[in-house]
């Protein structure tokens, strides 16, 4: 029954199944089909590794003491910073932030950035497809400062159009917060239009990039996008660990975020300093094992033409949108032309949870709720959706073995 | 390979007609209480409205809510079963359906209610599921207790 069955290629791409040993466990009996890694991702063995070695050899805490092992660790950690610099092609090491994910992210540039820039009256905006972590911490300028949050419809195949985000940007407009990728949707927005467009207007642009950082190759030079954020977990990384990028102008000129230490220049019973970039925004003992788990992940993920990946995964999602055509009680959510890999879909007579137990039981991890976008579900009519996301280990026999168990639930259930 | 029993066990045609066909769906407009419940996780709605009489007795009780087969099940099973009941005796009722869903011993729970309830009791298989049975016997408890707005999650 667990027979290692080889998997049919995707074209030149062949899935590393053997680098995640969890995806060779089986659930109730049966192989794991893992469709959930928009959630969070597998991580491969290399990060798993790469995290044990650091932390078996090399671990103390950063920038602290004198010691060998704080400076082996401190080089970690900032050869990590690098790493992810790399990984987004930002200018310096010191335009990153580590954060403990990509909501903590988001709210580092609500908090440091934002805050102290808005007015009674003066907007955001965002679109509907937004992930609540680029929801909630807009209104919580709204409800303590008055900001308004400007929300920019998508069309009904979940695609975004430009001119009506671009027509929403105004003179009271004082960032564009918008998602690289629709973790429900799978819509990826274009970005650098996104940016050409706001910054016409002088108004900078923050970039969800908890998706898009997995599926996209990412340029923020080349984008000129103000704020990017990123969680590790979906990259394949561990969880505990994400990273924003910010243009050093802006983080130059931003606030602390948490105070504590490691983000002091000075301090005294009367006053205090803050230290620069990136430190002002890390207090306290940062995520040091995670980083290095991080940087591993996104080399790990390097280490392959993303481009090969992106096409497996589009693949495969074609090979399911395909497949579901055939359920007539099946309403695929999300059609943009160029999307991601990531299918949402409502079932007639069949609720979400219902089918995802049913799901589970076949083995099958899928994801069915709100996703945590709930104004997403209200543009849609729907309270909860059915989600299978894709990834680089998932194969043609994942996508088969999704649409037999649908099959099966529409026959206990429909 | 056949379906798992599990399943089978989880979605009974009991449980499946329950949730097709709902009894006491709807509102009392002569409601002397009334509850709000609400699964932020899955998004599983319940609304309870009750009449109960001077003697404490539940006269009439309606639910209306969107949300799984489960929860809807449960609601339409709970209003079915609390109709014509004391206050007392429904939350008797309550706390053995709590000890059975959770797979705790259930001893306080007898007789014909005892079976009636049995048709949930496969969810205590499905940890995750749980609150999706409980939902609407929680929204009865707020409902008594003055309508606070109850959540599960």
């Amino acid at each position: 029954m667990m027979a290692q069955i080889k998997p049919r290629l995707v074209g030149a791409f062949a899935p590393p199944r053997a680098d995640f040993e969890i995806l060779s466990r089986s659930v109730y009996g049966k192989p794991l089909v893992y469709l959930d890694s928009a959630a969070s991702a597998q991580k491969p063995r290399q990060v798993l590794a790469a995290m044990s070695a650091f932390a078996t050899g090399d671990y103390a805490n950063v920038h602290r003491g004198v010691h060998f092992l704080s400076a082996a660790a401190t080089q970690a950690y900032e050869a990590a910073r690098e790493t992810v610099r790399r990984f987004l092609n930002a200018g310096q090491a010191e335009e990153i932030v580590f954060t403990k994910n990509g909501t903590e992210a988001i709210n580092l540039v609500a908090a440091s950035y934002l805050a102290p820039r808005i007015r009674p009256g003066d907007e955001i905006v965002l679109t509907v497809m937004e992930h609540h972590s680029n929801i909630v911490p807009w209104h919580f300028l709204r409800e303590r400062q008055g900001a308004v949050l400007k929300w920019v419809d998508v069309r009904d195949d979940g695609s975004l159009d430009i001119d009506v985000l671009n027509a929403a940007i105004g003179p009271k407009t004082k960032l564009v917060a918008i998602t690289h990728m629709s973790n429900v949707l799978g819509t990826v927005t274009p970005l650098k239009e996104i940016v050409a467009r706001a910054h016409a207007k002088g108004v900078p642009v923050l970039a969800d990039g908890c998706q898009g950082a997995v599926h996209e190759t990412v340029d923020v030079r080349d984008l000129d996008v103000d704020f990017y954020a990123l969680t590790g977990h979906k990259l394949y990384g561990p969880t505990g660990i994400g990273a924003l990028y910010a243009k050093r102008e802006h983080l130059e000129a931003m606030r602390p975020f948490n105070g504590g230490g490691e983000m002091i220049r000075e301090v005294t019973r009367e006053a205090v300093s803050y230290a620069d970039p990136p430190a002002r925004f890390e207090a306290g003992t940062p995520p040091i094992i995670e980083s290095v788990g991080l940087a591993a992940a996104l080399d790990y993920l390097s280490s392959f033409d993303r481009a090969a990946i992106k096409a497996h995964e589009h693949a495969l999602l074609s090979q399911a949108r395909e497949a579901v055509r055939e359920f007539n009680w099946l309403r695929v959510i999300g059609d943009a032309p160029g999307k991601g890999a990531i299918l949402s879909f409502e079932t007639e007579g069949m609720h979400a949870h219902d089918l995802a137990t049913i799901l589970d039981r076949e083995g099958i991890a899928v994801r069915a709720g709100h996703h945590c976008a709930q104004p997403l579900m209200d543009r849609f009519s729907v309270a909860s959706t059915t989600r299978a996301s894709f990834a680089l280990y998932n194969t043609r026999e994942d996508v088969d073995a999704l649409v037999e168990g649908l099959a099966k639930a529409w026959k206990i259930l429909g | 390979m056949a379906m798992d029993d599990s399943l089978r066990e989880l979605y009974q045609e009991v449980i499946l007609d329950h949730s097709r066909h709902p009894r006491h769906f709807g509102a009392l407009a002569n409601a002397t209480h009334a509850g709000e419940g609400f699964n932020p996780l899955c998004g599983d709605r319940v609304k309870l409205t009750m009449a109960i009489d001077n003697s404490g007795r539940i006269a009439d009780i309606k639910f209306e809510g969107k949300g799984c087969a489960i929860s809807q099940a449960s609601a339409s099973l709970m209003t079915d079963m609390l109709a014509g009941r004391t206050v007392s005796e429904a939350e008797t009722l309550m706390s053995g359906f709590l000890h059975l869903v959770r797979g705790e011993d259930a001893a306080d729970l007898q007789g014909d209610d005892r079976d009636r309830l049995n048709v949930l009791a496969g969810i205590s298989e499905y940890p995750m599921r749980v609150k999706c049975a409980t939902l609407a016997w929680h929204t009865m408890k707020s409902a008594l207790e003055g309508g606070t707005p109850a959540k599960t999650e």
